[in-house]
């Protein structure tokens, strides 16, 4: 059924109209790497439906249905019941959501499979507002971010995805970052390897909506994770793991300042922004402790 | 052999999806609807029914989890009603332009708000144009035949289009009547299992569906729904005729009573039928010539058969079962106007909204209406109270 113009490597074809420099991109090349052929992936509407293409063309190898914005864990759930119950227990089945579509509009259904135990491997790609509607805030955006609905700077803190997910007791959640690939690949075989609802939160540079350097996305988020802004960690049957942790954490204005999205952040946010910071990371270090 | 059951009509719905072999269900709980996710659940769990029962959060979920696993290439399950039904709407459009033939119940209760639990037509009308068949039961058994039939409707490859199978709230679902169920060996027969016949996610098979498509295709991917809806009056009619040999009961789109040499007829839509039957059985006994037609398939709406079987009726009361606001009908009079000549007079009559009986009272003053009554253009609520303005009062009449 597929008629390939010109054979790429991996799973997605070459020239995604991705915008240059994109984290998710990369995010989902290494997922599908990951995961291999034997895949079916649920995309709702959002800057990933861009792999699903348009018209008779798409960039995607693996079975996939796009979905709408809110019910991409539900849709993930009957695709996988449909093939449980012919006996296929071995494709993976993935929901591949921006943050908005995840934790805004899809909260429900996301909450509706963990806490039903479907087995899903649940991916949210975090580029901290909603981007293909025009860098609109979304409950992902971090305090203090410029964006088209926070016109100046988002008043309130990101909601916490993974704290959400394991309060639903669900056996493998983990934060990843394309600064780390091969901790994300990890992480994305680890979570294929485990049987039940599963979920990865993947912080992704968006130069596009962040103001940031197109060449500068790794760099971006390797800042993030160097202050703290995003924590690497795993949480295995209830035990929180960081991952290879910052010894002391760096200012967060070393990773604001190379997005303009915070360049109208005030001196009171910019406190409250590190607080919250140094709060979760203490907060993390605590819990892995006990 | 066939047998006799007791069945209420969400349990008639229940028994066909049971003997239609579904493999995964998936429903959220609402009044009237609630036995039948009930129902289903114990089936699922006490091995009656070999499927997968996903407890979904909500009916857009119920929607959702049912298209994705029956993209996957089984027969899948779910039922509403009212609020569930508008909540699902997103996705029900879904189903119908990805072609996932869905056999849903729809037990209708009136939309929210007012609030009430009971039956109108409001939450199915409203669905009028998201591109399922639409079928309305008269009766008990009738949920079991228009279910089962649906699954050979729907499925077929000429049509391949989701069906709502729409029975009244309490008038149906909660009445227990008599119910002829055939063997499950004559169901098999009948329905054949579950095989994906266009779009389908299959890993070894990549395809992706529903992805952004172009002004320049979706005029025509929208056409060859409509030509699905045309082709399902023929299938209808071959799937009914098929039925009525094998399990002797007769069905048509349109259903025909008392229609010799009809001076007037009443058209109406569900389990009103029955009593307007009745009514004009009693007033073809005091000489009025009145009868009746029953609506059976709103969608695809048969308005050419409707045409031949009026013969010479010159006048027809058509009762909607919902409001209409700010149209010049509601939604069955509107079909039934547009596809007769202006020498017909068809006057529209709003009753039964939100559970209120449509009772031979007034069944009978629809006809006394039709047959002395000038021909105003403006539907007339039959049943409405008197003093309606003073009922909570909204516009302060100062
Ligand atoms: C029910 C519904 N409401 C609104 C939209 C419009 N919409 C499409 S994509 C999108 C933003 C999604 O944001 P996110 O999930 O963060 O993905 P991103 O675009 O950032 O990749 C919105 C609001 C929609 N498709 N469906
Ligand atoms: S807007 Fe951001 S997330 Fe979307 S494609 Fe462009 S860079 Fe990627
Ligand atoms: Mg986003």
């Amino acid at each position: 059924m597929i008629d390939i113009k010109k054979e790429s490597r991996g799973y997605i074809a070459h020239g995604v109209s991705a915008c240059a420099g994109c984290g998710m991109e990369l995010i989902l090349r290494t997922v599908l790497n990951a995961l291999g052929q034997d895949t079916t992936l649920v995309i709702p509407p959002g800057c990933s439906a861009l792999f699903c293409g348009f018209g008779k063309e798409t960039g995607l190898k693996v079975s996939t249905f796009q979905g709408n914005l809110e019910n991409s864990a539900a849709y993930a759930a009957g695709i996988r019941a449909g093939y449980e119950v012919q006996g296929n227990n071995h494709s993976t089945v993935v929901a591949f959501a921006g943050d908005g579509g995840t934790l805004d509009i899809g909260l429900q259904s996301l909450s509706g499979m963990m806490e039903r135990g479907d087995d899903v491997l649940y991916i949210c790609y975090d580029n901290e507002a909603y981007m293909n509607t025009g860098i609109q805030g979304s409950s992902a955006t971090p305090l203090g971010a410029w964006t088209t609905t926070t016109p100046t700077g988002k008043p309130v803190y990101k909601k916490d995805l993974l704290g959400i997910a394991m309060a639903h007791g669900i056996p493998y959640c983990a934060s990843a970052s394309v600064a780390n690939i091969k901790d994300m690949t990890k992480k994305v075989e680890k979570a294929k390897s485990i049987q039940g609802p599963k979920l990865l939160h993947i912080h992704c540079p968006c130069p596009t909506g962040w103001g940031s350097a197109p060449s500068k996305s790794i760099e971006v988020s390797k800042k993030a994770v160097q202050t703290g802004a995003w924590v690497l960690y795993e949480c295995e049957d209830g035990n929180i793991k960081l991952n290879n942790p910052p010894k002391e954490l760096k200012a967060v204005q070393e990773y604001t300042k190379l997005q303009k999205r915070f360049s109208g952040i005030n001196e009171e946010q910019l406190v409250a922004l590190q607080m919250g910071i140094t709060k979760n990371f203490e907060r993390l270090m605590r819990m892995q402790a006990e | 052999m066939a047998h006799y059951k007791m069945l209420d009509g969400n349990c008639a719905a229940v028994e066909a999806i049971k003997m239609a072999k579904v493999k995964v269900v998936s429903a959220y709980p609402i009044t009237p609807q609630s036995t039948i996710a009930e129902k289903l659940s114990e089936i699922c769990e006490n091995g009656e029914l070999e499927a997968k029962y996903i407890r979904v959060e909500s009916e857009h979920s119920a929607m959702s989890c049912a298209i994705g696993a029956q993209l996957t290439g089984v027969r899948t399950a779910t039922a509403t009603a009212s609020v569930g039904l508008a909540l699902m709407h997103e996705v029900v459009n879904v189903a119908s332009g990805c072609r996932v033939p869905i056999v849903m119940p729809v037990v209708n209760r009136s939309l929210a708000s007012p609030w009430s639990l009971w039956c109108d037509h409001q939450d199915s009308m409203a669905e009028r144009d998201s591109g399922w068949l639409q079928l309305y039961c008269e009766n008990v058994q009738d949920v079991y035949d228009t279910m089962i039939m649906a699954y050979r409707i729907a499925e077929d490859p000429r049509v391949l289009t989701p069906a709502m199978v729409c029975l009244d709230g309490f008038f149906l679902s909660h009445s227990m009547q008599k119910v002829m169920l055939p063997e499950q060996k004559e169901v098999d027969d009948f329905i054949g299992t579950y095989k994906v016949k266009n779009l389908h996610l299959d890993p070894s098979d990549p395809i992706v569906i529903d992805n952004l498509t172009g002004s320049n295709e979706c005029t025509e991917m929208k056409y060859q729904q409509a030509i699905g809806f045309k082709n399902a009056e023929d299938v209808m009619e071959e799937v009914f005729n098929e039925f009525s040999q094998k399990f002797g009961r007769t069905k048509a789109m349109i259903e025909g009573y008392n229609l010799e040499e009809a001076e007037a007829l009443i058209v109406c839509i569900g389990s009103m039928a029955g009593t307007a039957k009745y009514v004009s059985d009693i007033l073809r006994d005091q000489g009025k010539k009145v009868g009746v037609l029953k609506i059976v398939s709103f969608r695809p709406f048969p308005y050419k058969k409707l045409r031949e079987i009026i013969g010479n009726t010159k006048k027809l009361a058509v009762i909607d079962r919902t409001t209409g606001f700010g149209g010049q009908g509601a939604p069955l009079w509107l079909e039934v106007k547009s596809a007769l000549k202006s020498d017909v007079l068809v006057k529209n009559y709003i009753a039964g909204l939100a559970g209120r009986d449509v009772n031979i009272e007034t069944i009978k003053n629809v006809y006394t209406d039709i047959l002395e009554g000038n021909d105003s253009d403006d539907p007339i609520w039959i049943d409405c109270g008197e003093n309606v303005m003073n009922i909570r009062e909204v516009l302060l009449n100062d």
